[in-house]
């Protein structure tokens, strides 16, 4: 019930947002539109029972998301550099690295963490083993430091 | 203070496509599939965001940013899971990743 309610709000929110018109058709539009996406989202959690909201809430996630900003800046930059330098730059490898978050919802913000820097990309998931592809050695030794690991894991505290 | 405003958001937009050419030039430039998907993330990541902050520079109402923050998140949730279901599929259909050192046991 909780969680509806709060699907609810942000989804007029996020209508109220985005339309910036409001006559009575448009907002009436709109409550029809979110009835059907409740109704809908219901009857999904119904087939894969998924109950909780699936949100990472932590103190530390504005803190670890600058963090992956600024190691997003850098690794583009270096990615950069490697473009302009050429094939001669790059080395790529595959290699396989523990991730030690409990929950699913941290290990995928885990996973997406490593894809979104430039360099690196998550191939494969098997329970706590990620493959990773990476565009060089230093890319592999930045994720084998497990310091992003560390800080995701933190979240779940 | 609108002259700097300007200039910063020109900085931006001029950076971030920049970094959107370099990206097209890394789809052009590296060897194979996964090694080109890196360069297409240099796209995704920071060009977009500074396109977009660029373009917030110059928006005329909050309404206006509010929306390019929507665009923003959107694209930051969408585009690793993309790249990731790209990767993941072209691994089970069986495409190799070329690796340096083994150069010659691939090719």
């Amino acid at each position: 019930m909780k969680q509806l309610l709060s699907l609810t709000v942000i989804l007029a929110v996020f209508w109220l947002v985005n339309s910036g018109h409001y006559t009575p058709l448009l907002l009436g539009l709109g409550a029809i539109s979110i009835g059907l996406i409740l109704y809908l989202s219901r009857r999904m959690e119904h087939v894969d029972g998924e109950v909780e909201p699936s949100i990472v809430m932590s103190i530390h996630l504005p803190f670890y998301l600058f963090w992956l900003l600024v190691e997003i800046i850098k690794s583009n930059l270096d990615v950069v550099t490697r473009v302009w330098k050429g094939e001669a730059a790059i080395s790529p490898t595959v290699f396989k690295v523990k991730a030690s978050q409990k929950s699913d919802v941290c290990r995928v913000l885990y996973a997406n963490s490593i894809t979104m820097t430039p360099g690196t990309i998550t191939l494969d998931i098997d329970g706590d083993t990620f493959e990773v592809h990476a565009l060089s050695e230093e890319g592999k030794e930045g994720v084998l430091t497990g310091e992003m690991d560390k800080r995701v894991s933190k979240l779940e505290r | 203070m609108d002259i700097f405003l300007n200039v910063l958001s020109w900085i931006c937009l001029l950076a971030g496509g920049f970094l959107g050419i370099t990206g097209a030039v890394g789809l052009f430039r590296f060897p194979d599939f996964f090694t080109r998907l890196h360069a297409a993330s240099v796209t995704d990541t920071l060009s977009t965001f500074l396109i977009i902050i660029g373009l917030m520079l110059q928006a005329n109402s909050l309404m206006m940013i509010i929306k390019l923050l929507l665009v923003l998140l959107i694209i930051a949730y969408t585009s690793p899971t993309s790249a990731h279901s790209l990767a993941k599929s072209a691994l089970h259909s069986g495409l190799k990743p070329f690796l340096k050192d083994k150069e010659n046991q691939n090719s």
